[in-house]
């Protein structure tokens, strides 16, 4: 017992306090790294923030001083070659005069960039609806039986989601060419609509969900479709926004599709019409740029917490 | 015994009842989904590879490897797959890394801990055409980067026109990407059970030697997966090297997805097909060695 006590003392004094003696130290040591921490991520934020709002405060430049900024890369004369004003970019923060130009043009006179901007809204909503609807039904099919060929399926789907595009474009442009929807939206529409991105992701979350939840209401007596949405929907509202916005942010953002599977540059999304924005418009880039930004921005804001969430539960692709 | 027995059994019916009833019932909830993905991807590969083995789709002639020997022997196709393997050799464990130092920054008890947290990631919710523009205007011949550089008495080069390209798609590649794999790591870092991390400390273990005996271990399956989604994200970079320099870019940085976009121009089915299967085996291997390397790693680990 003594002996135990004397143990115990030793112990006490060789890990509870000794850190206790050199607290001062530590304390100092502690407040340094702290602050160069801080200054680190402040410093690297900074920068990661800066194209985002450089492309905002730039939109409200006047056509003349966007001339005189980047005249030396884009202002091009009528005949085709450079003009330039200024030898060197020069790059600016913010606008010596505040002006609504760009916008004014865009959203009055060009209406172009609107008409993309529209295709764009039309190419993904659909998508991220339909997605998250058919990825709903088909997280709980997976979720309420687990016998071996879903098991089989189910992994089927993981391996297609991890496929570039550079492999699953080929399947459907063939697709597409059978059905002869080609060239029209339903190209997009449908490889997007049942892209296995979504089915993963809500069925990892379901699978949360304890099945004493389900017997109890099956002893109720209700019938599966009753216990899905009565249950299993309202219990994953979470996961189907966070999937929601990271499904929209990665459609908003599409490239590959329309190039390959549009050839109406017509219906092309606004992402891939603003790089093909030709050199006697560039000045109304930067809003158009901005304006192409709102929709993510506002999805961001709004839902930063389930943006984060979704990638959260996104981690660990075999549990 | 006997009796038990007539128990068990009457169990085990009862059980599969309810069993065949989930496994009837939730079957209907399956089928658009999986019809859907039979129609636009698993049907549609599987003629992928029968017509990776065609002479030309009409004709139907089997031709065997043939296909195969063309695509490797395309010069294109060979330069698209180095630079691609180039590109994710550098900005892969890059994207890694640095995400993870990042997450190891943000899990001390920093003021504005959740505001730095949005500010990194939200490069990744702006669409790339929103920032090409911006990207030009730092990276052009008389860009802004080069005019920083020519007040220390560096002279630039026009970065998406030289061997530099490279660098220019990495740094928008690190930009976009950190971001993401930095909150898994963050999540991961979190989930790491303290009480271990406090005996460990008690034993007057270092804040380093706790990281990489103890931390380092239960980020395993996490490194695993950022890897495996900064890899397929390498292979999407193709939107940003299209959105700077459209179709023809400098050769450095003509991707995979550039062949692809040029064989779908001129509907060389054949080469296509054969390109896709290779790529998809090659995919597959990458993430079966991954997943096997997470496996060896991280079993004997309970958490």
């Amino acid at each position: 017992m003594k002996q135990k006590d004397r143990i115990k003392k030793v112990q006490t004094e060789k890990y509870i306090l000794a850190p206790e003696k050199k607290g001062k130290r530590n304390k100092i040591l502690r407040a340094v790294g702290l602050t160069i921490a801080t200054i680190v991520t402040a410093a690297i934020s900074l920068l990661f923030l800066m194209p985002i709002v450089l492309t905002i405060t730039n939109s409200f430049m006047s056509p003349t001083e966007f001339a005189a900024n980047y005249g030396a890369i884009f202002a091009t004369t009528k005949s085709g070659g450079r003009q330039f004003v200024s030898e060197l970019v020069n790059l600016k923060f913010i606008p010596d005069m505040v002006s609504f130009s760009q916008y004014a043009t865009v959203l009055f006179k060009s209406r172009d960039y609107l008409l993309k901007f529209w295709n764009s809204m039309i190419l993904v909503v659909p998508i991220m609806l339909f997605q998250l609807g058919v990825a709903a039904l088909a997280g709980y099919g997976f979720y309420r039986y687990k016998g071996k060929i879903r098991g089989v399926i189910f992994f089927a789907y993981i391996i297609l989601m991890l496929m570039p595009y550079q492999v699953t474009l080929v399947p459907n442009y063939l697709v597409s060419s059978w059905l002869g929807i080609l060239d029209s939206y339903w190209a997009i529409w449908l490889p997007g609509i049942f892209s296995p991105f979504s089915v993963y992701l809500i069925t990892k979350y379901m699978n949360r969900i304890p099945l004493s939840c389900i017997e109890a209401a099956q002893i109720d007596g209700a019938g599966e479709f009753r216990i899905f949405t009565k249950i299993a929907l309202p219990m994953s509202k979470g996961i189907i926004m966070s999937t929601g916005i990271l499904v929209f942010i990665d459609y908003w953002n599409m490239v590959e599709q329309p190039l390959i599977l549009l050839s109406d540059p017509e219906k092309y999304p606004l992402s891939v019409y603003l790089s093909k924005i030709n050199s006697g418009e560039v000045t109304l880039a930067f809003a158009v740029a901005t304006i192409y930004l709102i929709p993510t921005l506002l999805v961001f804001l709004y839902g930063e917490e389930y943006l984060v969430e979704g990638i959260t539960y996104q981690g660990g692709v075999k549990a | 015994m006997s009796n038990t027995n007539i128990q068990g059994k009457k169990f085990r019916h009862k059980y599969s009842k309810h069993q065949l009833r989930a496994k009837w019932g939730s079957t209907i909830f399956l089928i658009p989904s999986v019809a859907g993905c039979a129609l636009f991807f698993f049907v549609p590969y599987l003629v992928v590879i029968y017509y990776s083995v065609l002479d030309n789709p009409i004709g139907k002639h089997f031709v065997g490897i043939e296909n195969y020997k063309s695509v490797f022997q395309n010069s294109a196709f060979r330069t698209a797959v180095t630079n691609t393997g180039v590109f994710s050799a550098i900005a892969v464990p890059l994207a890694v890394v640095l995400s993870l130092l990042l997450a190891i920054l943000l899990d001390h008890k920093i003021p504005l801990r959740t505001q730095f947290r949005a500010f990194l990631l939200s490069p990744m919710m702006v669409p790339v055409a929103s920032i090409v523009l911006i990207w030009q205007v730092l990276f052009d011949q008389n860009g802004a980067v080069n005019v920083l550089l020519s007040k220390f008495g560096v002279t630039g080069v026009d970065w998406l026109k030289s061997d530099l390209a490279i660098v220019v798609i990495v740094i928008l590649f690190l930009w976009k990407n950190i971001g993401y794999n930095m909150i898994l790591f963050m999540a991961a870092l979190s989930s790491v059970p303290q009480d271990i991390i406090e005996v460990a400390r008690l034993e007057s273990c270092g804040n380093v030697r706790i990281f990489f005996t103890i931390k380092l271990r239960y980020l395993v399956s996490t490194i695993v997966f950022v890897t495996i989604m900064s890899l397929i994200n390498s292979f999407k970079i193709f939107r940003e090297i299209y959105l700077l320099t459209t179709d023809y870019p400098y050769e450095s940085i003509y991707m995979l997805q550039h062949f692809m976009n040029n064989k779908f121009k001129s509907l060389d089915y054949q080469m296509l097909s054969a390109a896709a299967v290779v790529m998809s085996l090659v995919m597959v291997v990458i993430i079966v060695v991954l997943f096997k390397a997470e496996e060896h790693f991280s079993k004997d680990l309970d958490g």
